[in-house]
């Protein structure tokens, strides 16, 4: 290959942010030109100490994307590696530069891949342009963090929003937390897909599904892309219902794929859709919390429930997710870190509920190896759904370290 | 300014000055290595005949007090800091110097705030020669760009206390900001449009300087009480509309951070005290008025409450949330240093257990014992740690100047020393090989809490036995360096510092523990 720049299209562009109260991202600026090689300047708030560093790393992403005559201009704010090289590809590709080329940073070992049915209690929201946020947000222990790609980013980043998600996939370490990335809605949200995929994010969040087609779409992609490039461990898909269309469709969409392995709500949305106010009781949306529940439970899948958007409020979080628990969901979305430990302690089964599972279980074996038909406890027999009931809160119990 | 300075190397393996401003230093020998000898400084003897006997010691202006006090080229001149950022009485003295036509002045300030920024024009003609006491921001640069005439010399507040004490620093006149005075000079900071609490760290000028001229915008006929400053210490009171801006005197309110990172890292320390068993009934401890350090508060505070414990003192600057704990009988006393938010300004000037202190009390490590020692635990910032605990806590790793050292040297006497630091800051990793500038020596700091991970000093075996079986997430140093350096893409270059001495930092026995180098 001789001077790739030779490309008609290209023209400058920018991508990133800087500015004073801009922290850990930085501006790309580029104007290709059809000779004179690489021209670089930078201005880092880190200059003193990784000026030499971001230079160098710079030059090798330009090289992988195959860029050869550019003046590149850079602010950073102390971004880390693997935002620099996002933006500076975000910025190379919207000049019209590196097409189907990337520049991958390091990719850090991939955790466990998650079981269907793990612990999904708190899932942190992460708006996908923010890299600020990224690094410490397995610090706060949610179950999982949702790489947001959706509404948290403005419709003029999309781009540069899925180049760094895919980057932090690779990059960053989210510690025991499920890897979600929340994909924009179809058909926008394909090409998120085919970015993400191949990095192997353990979930995949699907907004605003009204049918069962929608999710068989987005599965279809996924399995493909999940072969053509080699990615051979699960990734599970949570779609959110969020119209009446949706809610109405639960069954079918819970039931479209062995991938799906969750449900979820958004009542924002769902509540604009009656044309309803969404108020801190939510007797508005009762009826579509508990058909969705209905129908995840049907579908043998996991029933999720919206997230709760006043983070000053975290006594209202305690008791909207303590009822929520009691009607039969397993986790919520949180949009801040404070509100992790609070729904932890929303979902986890009480000391007494666990003690006296325990003793149900206890029972229950005790029955079994005296080669017992009937299971008692105390005075009162007890029924093998009961049993069921009480092995799964003693399992669960477990994983949250309650017992 | 060019003349070559003679290096020594001290026991902290520290290259440093062997003369600073024309006096002969000693170079830090070791923690509680230096032993002073001969006797205490001592203003010249007054007498009774030479002041007013009806008390009145009111002159017109500042200007026309200062003249009486004899001011002349060469001398050296003090101001507190307790109104901080809002300060007008340093400048207003200084410049009154200036309109008086003396040059060559050393101005020795209990620390400077960024508002301060006119004595720059100051030392630019001359009026000043040079600044003993903290310089941050515009004067923090020109100290280290070389642009002051003589050295820089950063003190703790026990290390002034010690300084003037030991009469390595005389003061020829001491001009006191007061918030609240009589025409006999007795003043106080906890009344008064401009009052700021305590005004602790003005007793040793008041004691030790020649001369000491009173300024206040609130005159009360006598007696000023209480009378933290003695009028029969005081030659001159001058009476002025405003000694200081009070929004910049005192925050409103002191707003604990919002930052997840940060609250982790309070939550962990406030549970290491739990853990390790330093909480528990009578103990002590100290933290500062950062947004970390009040978070760190309010988790302690909710930790003693849930296990029935109670302290016998906490020690200040004075927030909302310390004043909050001796109204909940979380604590007996207050023992406050400075005060930072009105609700502490409210209590120090009602609440009888709040109580006001000095350096000299609390700090300075010349005297019989102080009780920094008797604090069982203390939390303190950093901008830098190596891995041998050793800390930075005045510059930039650039170099720059950015933070005076205030108490934070007197402080590591604690029981137990915490430092509460975020494990990177845009990029740049608190945890390195080796500090920019030594301003405290790793075996007095025990642990460093970040949101990372907690690293107990290898020293401290007491502490890592204490705290096993906890929850908390110990690590060693090392690990959480390491960690970092993977997060950042490796150890961040270290900038090349210039060859020539700006500024000393004073350890607290009066021994020089480091060099500011001019910025290459």
């Amino acid at each position: 290959m001789t001077s790739t720049n030779a490309h008609q299209s290209a023209h400058p562009a920018e991508a990133g942010h800087h500015g004073k109260d801009v922290r850990s991202d930085l501006h790309v600026a580029i104007e290709p030109r059809d000779s004179g090689g690489l021209e670089i300047t930078l201005e880092s708030r880190v200059g003193l100490y990784y000026g030499s560093s971001i230079l160098s790393q710079t030059r090798q992403v330009l090289e992988a994307l195959g860029v050869k005559h550019a003046r590149i201009s850079i602010h950073d704010e102390g971004a880390l590696p693997f935002v620099i090289s996002a933006r500076i590809e975000t910025a190379v590709k919207r000049a019209g530069l590196g097409k189907d080329q990337k520049a991958l940073p390091e990719k850090i070992a991939l955790p466990e891949p998650s079981a269907k049915d793990r612990l999904r209690r708190s899932r942190l929201y992460l708006p996908g342009s923010e890299p600020k946020y990224f690094i410490n947000a397995g610090l706060h222990g949610p179950d999982a963090i949702i790489l947001d790609l959706e509404d948290s980013v403005h419709h003029g980043e999309k781009d540069a929003a899925r180049i760094l998600v895919r980057n932090t996939l690779r990059a960053v370490d989210f510690g025991d937390c499920e890897r979600m990335v929340r994909i924009n809605q179809l058909p926008l949200g394909l090409e998120d897909l085919a970015e993400i995929i191949p990095e192997a994010p353990d979930l995949i969040l699907i907004p605003k599904v009204e049918t069962p087609e929608q999710v068989g779409e987005a599965d279809r992609l996924m399995r493909e892309l999940k072969v053509s490039n080699g990615v051979d461990r699960p990734i599970w898909l949570m779609p959110i219902l969020e119209s009446a269309a949706g809610i109405e469709n639960a069954f079918a969409i819970g039931t479209v794929s062995p991938n799906v392995c969750a449900l979820t709500i958004g009542l924002e949305d769902y509540t604009a859709d009656l044309g309803v106010a969404k108020t801190l009781e939510g007797d508005e949306s009762q009826y579509a919390r508990m058909r969705m529940i209905n129908a995840a439970k049907a579908a043998g899948i996991q029933a999720i429930d919206s997230v709760f958007s006043d983070v000053a409020d975290l006594a209202g979080l305690r008791q909207w997710g303590e009822n929520s628990r009691a009607l039969g969901f397993e986790g919520k979305g949180c949009i801040h870190p404070s509100q992790i430990p609070v729904v932890h302690e929303a979902f986890a089964p009480t000391q007494s509920e666990i003690e006296k599972a325990l003793k149900i279980v206890a029972a229950f074996e005790e029955a079994q190896q005296r080669g017992l038909g009937v299971v008692s406890l105390g005075s009162k027999m007890i029924d093998p759904p009961v049993v069921e009931r009480a092995r799964k809160l003693v399992a669960r119990a477990k994983a949250m370290g309650k017992a | 300014m060019t003349e070559r300075i003679e290096l020594a190397q001290n026991a902290a393996g520290r290259s440093v000055p062997a003369m600073v401003n024309g006096r002969p230093q000693i170079p830090f020998l070791g923690v509680g290595q230096y032993q002073p000898r001969g006797r205490k400084a001592a203003p010249p003897i007054c007498s009774s005949r030479d002041y007013p006997e009806n008390g009145d010691k009111r002159v017109a202006n500042l200007e026309t007090a200062l003249r009486k006090c004899g001011l002349r080229n060469g001398m050296v001149i003090s101001n507190h800091h307790h109104l901080r950022d809002g300060d007008r009485v340093a400048l207003m003295a200084l410049e009154a110097a200036a309109r008086i036509g003396v040059k060559d002045l050393m101005w020795f300030p209990s620390a400077s705030f960024p508002s301060q920024k006119g004595a720059i024009e100051l030392m630019q003609s001359g009026v000043i020669h040079h600044i003993e006491g903290s310089m941050n921001g515009p004067l923090g640069d020109y100290c280290t760009q070389g642009k002051m005439r003589g050295m820089g010399v950063l003190r703790s507040h026990g290390g002034r206390w010690q300084a003037i004490q030991d009469g390595e620093v005389h003061i020829d006149i001491a001009v006191i900001a007061a918030p609240t005075a009589d025409a006999f000079g007795n003043a106080d900071g906890s009344h008064g449009k401009s009052a700021c609490g305590s005004l602790g760290f003005a007793l040793a000028d008041s004691t030790y300087a020649d001369r000491v001229i009173v300024v206040t915008d609130n005159l009360v006929p006598f007696p000023c009480i209480p009378w933290q400053i003695q009028g029969n210490n005081v030659d001159f009171v001058v009476e002025v509309d405003s000694i200081g801006d009070p929004a910049k005197i005192v925050s409103g309110t002191t707003q604990i951070t919002r930052s997840p990172d940060r609250l982790r890292i309070a939550e962990f320390v406030a549970r290491f005290l739990r853990d390790a068993g330093i909480m528990r009934n009578g103990f002590s401890f100290q933290a500062g008025a950062g947004g970390i350090a009040l978070a760190f508060v309010d988790y302690l505070r909710r930790m003693m409450k849930e296990d029935g414990v109670k302290a016998r003192f906490v020690r200040g600057g004075s927030t909302k949330f310390l004043v909050e704990l001796l109204q909940e009988g979380l604590t007996d006393y207050i023992l406050d240093g400075q005060t930072f938010d009105l609700d502490g300004v409210k209590s120090i000037g009602s609440d009888p257990r709040h109580v006001a202190t000095s350096p000299f009390t609390s700090y300075n490590y010349h005297g019989k014992g102080n009780f920094a020692s008797l604090v069982d635990a203390v939390v303190l910032g950093a901008t830098e740690v190596d891995v041998n605990f050793n800390a930075n806590v005045v510059t930039h790793s650039d170099g720059r100047l950015l933070h005076g050292i205030g108490g934070w040297q007197n402080c590591l006497a604690a029981g137990c020393t915490i430092l509460a630091v975020p494990s990177f800051r845009d990029r740049i990793p608190v945890i390195i090989d080796e500090v920019t500038t030594l301003t405290g020596p790793g075996e007095l700091i025990d642990v460093v809490a970040t949101e990372r991970g907690i690293a107990i000093n290898p020293r401290r075996q007491d502490l890592l036995d204490a705290v096993k079986g906890s929850s908390l997430p110990i690590r060693p140093i090392q690990d959480i360096k390491a960690e970092v350096e993977r997060i950042c893409g490796g150890k961040p270059a270290k900038p090349k510092l210039g060859d020539r001495p700006v500024a000393v930092v004073k350890w607290v026995d009066g021994t020089v523990l480091d060099t500011i180098w001019q910025l290459s």
